[in-house]
């Protein structure tokens, strides 16, 4: 049969172009990969080149013609034993039709089509913890080590990768024992090189491995940036459902104490922008062990971002067997009904303090801690809020584009009827991280500002 | 006074020094069934370019015409369950896996029927069950991702290897040498094919390597390496198989640089102005990979011409199947939008 030749388009956004020339004529044998024509588009001069074999039976477009519409039909081959005449006529009606089989991306713009509504995704409350638990103190950092340790008991895929992880115990000795447990298979000291072993530990996740890789701090993390949203997000939606990164980036997170700006940055809203990622920040101990563990167990790539300065601090854990915290779910740390204050990590340091003042002003604060960043639960702040007409929210990371910001257009979208202030934002100041103690000091959120954003919600100033 | 230094030792060289294995000679099985792969994925690849110009397919589209040796002679000395990853330039990688031809085409012009469901694109293709794990449009991220492929082969101990390719502007990246470091220093089982098809986009090699002999690229983390006539499929077989038996011993990464070439631009909208019209001739009419293998089937009387014109023909049908299948099969459904983000 008789093979149309037509204009080709060169680029994404090309509609036509100048046929400047033929380099064959009617009656040349041709085979494929053969140029047939030049043509000129807005940026350069391309070749055309033959994809079937045959005979060039007729030359549809002269060289020199301008404004070549894409997908018009420029010439026709003809294939053994095949005339001119059975297969010319070339009816320029035919070509239209043909032309519009291939999407065009303008009729896709003015469809309008319905985006379909994202879904929504039920998470589980947390667990009951039986009555007469025994609840042990125990440190941020005792609580991480062990939910890593139960989980590398449980699952002979789970392993830990980073700098210092092993021999050296942890850079902040979050890994203490690990090696001693498990030896160095499953405890991995890396060189310093964060870019490629993330990228490692994201193709040892693509084979089904549950790589834990730990950040000595998630600043050094930025090196790998790449791998964590390119690669670990977006595999699983770019293979249709295939294969994705089941595994835990960890490490600390935000300021530590006089560090200066580069060591000293939260990536609770970095990390919060991307889809295919969940982020948790924990606060406790005991939510620090249960949502590790989750983390772990968790399909998906997990962010878990840790606070050097909470590592010491020292919190109840309910002494279970396998205490495992739903990803995505809120906790109520304080009930209260005057004003709602939402904050996460080393946020809700401030916040509890500040709560404690307020409550010696008369001002019963209810104080939800959001634990998981992504996916954000905003019902529990939105029922809250519905309740108390007045929120704050609490962070370290810098002020603009913040998890603030993100809860504040929430809020207001969601229960703008209910409240009877706006919503405030309390963030680190937009600044890169000062080094002098009282500078440093001046960055951070304090007490005092939430104490005097609640006094302004809640107009008692 | 100063006294001057002694003479450093020589540097020793020995695990560079790999010498290139001597092109095997292929059965007349081996020669049709690397005719019959080459062909598919050059006939496949045309076939792409030209539904590109008919605008079915969008985006960009990087065409592997030219250097259809490389994956089909590597993928010779594989055995099952041996993984391959690559950049964006990935669809002969994944004719050469086995991966259908039809769902790399609805892939490319974005059809629920694509191996992602019309959701990944050209440069965004997987198979869990072929081992193919993409596919990888940022260059050089495949160099950690396929040494984590071959982190997890050694987890697990279970003798495969990984294939990592990425071509010689990639070989400029920093992770690269990150993920050599590594490799060699853990001993993991991976071969880093470097595709020097002589441009990273349209800048020649000369202009932006300072070492341009590419197999001597690992000689500071101890990785042999190879330089191999990238168009003679028999050669990169026989270099495959010596560095799959390397890395298979436990031995860790080779490197082998493939001596190549690409027919078209970078991509489809490249006019490839930065080259002459007589070097591409030159190679295509003096070191095809197609036609070299055409003309041993044909000297040594192990195929006729009608032979080879069947092939030719039972290509062409796969091909074509393929086409008529991307241009019919309906877009995604609209609910796919939202699927495949989080399991």
């Amino acid at each position: 049969m008789p093979v149309d030749i037509l204009m080709p388009a060169l680029s994404p956004t090309m509609e036509e172009g100048k046929l400047s020339k033929w380099l064959k004529k009617e009656g040349d044998k041709v085979t494929s990969g053969d140029v047939l024509a030049e043509i000129e588009t807005d940026k350069a001069t391309m070749e055309v080149e033959a994809v079937d074999e045959g005979t060039i039976g007729k030359i549809v477009v002269p060289e020199g013609t301008d404004n070549v519409k894409v997908n018009s039909v420029i010439a026709v081959l003809l294939g053994e034993g095949e005339s001119a005449d059975t297969a010319s006529a070339p009816k320029a009606a035919s070509d239209a039709p043909k032309a519009e089989e291939a999407p065009k991306q303008d009729a896709a713009e003015t469809q309008s089509a319905t985006v379909p509504a994202a879904p929504k995704t039920e998470v589980a409350a947390d667990p009951d913890i039986p009555a007469g638990t025994e609840m042990v103190s125990t440190t941020v950092r005792e609580a991480l080590r062990d939910a890593m340790a139960e989980e590398m008991r449980r699952d002979p895929n789970v392993f830990i990768m980073g700098e210092e992880v092993a021999e050296y115990q942890g850079a902040y000795k979050i890994t203490q024992g690990l090696l001693d447990e498990f030896g160095p298979r499953r405890v991995v000291d890396t060189p310093i090189t964060e870019h490629g072993f993330a990228g490692v530990g994201v193709g040892a996740a693509m084979t089904g491995l549950r790589p834990i890789v730990e950040f000595m701090t998630f600043n050094f993390a930025m090196q790998a940036i790449d791998q964590i949203i390119n690669s670990a997000a977006k595999t699983l939606y770019m293979s249709g459902g295939q294969m994705g990164a089941p595994m835990v980036f960890r490490g600390p997170s935000g300021a530590a104490a006089r560090v200066a700006a580069q060591h000293s940055q939260c990536y609770a809203a970095w990390y919060s922008h991307i889809p295919g990622l969940k982020v948790v920040m924990p606060y406790t101990a005991a939510d620090a062990k249960g949502l590790l563990k989750a983390a772990i167990r968790d399909p998906n790539p997990v962010i878990f971002l840790e606070n050097e300065i909470l590592y010491g601090h020292s919190f109840d854990v309910p002494k279970l067997d396998d205490f495992v915290l739903p990803i995505g779910k809120a906790r109520i740390h304080k009930k209260g009904t005057d004003v709602t204050l939402v904050s996460f990590g080393i946020g809700m340091n401030y916040t509890v303090k500040a709560a404690e003042e307020l409550s010696k002003l008369g001002i019963d604060a209810e104080i939800i801690d959001l634990r998981t960043i992504r996916p954000m639960d905003i019902p529990t702040v939105i029922e809250s809020v519905k309740k108390t007409g007045r929120c704050v929210t609490i962070e370290e990371g810098y002020p603009q584009s913040s998890v603030g910001t993100e809860i504040a257009t929430r809020v207001m979208q969601q229960a703008f009827d209910y409240l009877d202030a706006p919503v405030l934002t309390i963030a680190g100041k937009d600044v890169p991280m000062p080094y002098a103690a009282n500078l440093e000091k001046l960055a951070l959120p304090s007490v005092k500002e939430i104490i005097d954003a609640v006094k302004a919600v809640t107009y008692t100033a | 006074m100063a006294t001057r230094a002694k003479k450093s030792p020589a540097r020793t060289a020995q695990t560079s020094a790999v010498k290139a294995p001597k092109p095997i000679q292929f059965t007349k099985e081996q020669e049709l069934e690397a005719y019959r792969q080459m062909l598919l994925i050059r006939r496949f690849e045309e076939k792409a370019g030209q539904l590109y110009g008919m605008g079915f397919i969008g985006g960009f589209c990087h065409l592997y015409i030219g250097q259809e040796a490389v994956v089909t002679g590597m993928q010779m000395s594989l055995r099952e369950g041996d993984q391959v990853i690559t950049g964006y330039r990935d669809h002969g990688h994944m004719l050469a896996c086995g991966m259908s031809a039809r769902g790399v085409m609805a892939e490319l012009t974005g059809r629920r029927g694509g191996l992602s469901k019309g959701k990944g694109g050209s440069m965004h293709m997987f198979s869990k069950e072929k081992h193919f794990y993409g596919g990888h449009g940022i260059v050089g991220a495949q160099v950690s991702l396929g040494t984590g492929l071959a982190f997890a082969n050694h987890y697990r101990n279970n003798g495969n290897v990984s294939l990592a390719y990425f071509g010689d502007g990639a070989a400029n990246q920093g992770q690269v040498y990150e993920s050599f470091n590594m490799a060699s220093l853990w001993k993991l089982p991976v071969i880093y094919i470097i595709e020097n098809n002589r441009y990273a986009m349209g800048t020649a090699v000369s202009r932006a390597s300072a070492e341009t002999d590419f197999s001597k690229r690992g000689i500071s983390f101890n990785i042999p390496g190879i330089q191999v006539d990238g168009m003679d499929v028999r050669a990169v077989n026989a270099a495959g198989e010596e560095a799959a038996a390397w890395a298979r011993s436990g031995k860790g990464p080779m490197i082998l640089e493939m001596q190549t070439y690409r027919y078209r631009g970078h991509s489809m909208s490249d006019p490839a102005k930065y080259r002459s019209k007589d070097e591409v001739q030159k190679m295509r009419s003096d070191h095809d990979p197609i036609e070299q293998v055409k003309a041993r089937l044909i000297g040594n009387g192990w195929s006729s011409e009608d032979d080879l014109k069947k092939i030719d023909k039972d290509v062409r049908d796969i091909v074509a199947d393929a086409a008529d299948f991307a241009q019919s099969d309906p877009e995604p459904d609209p609910s796919e939008l939202y699927t495949d983000i989080l399991l």
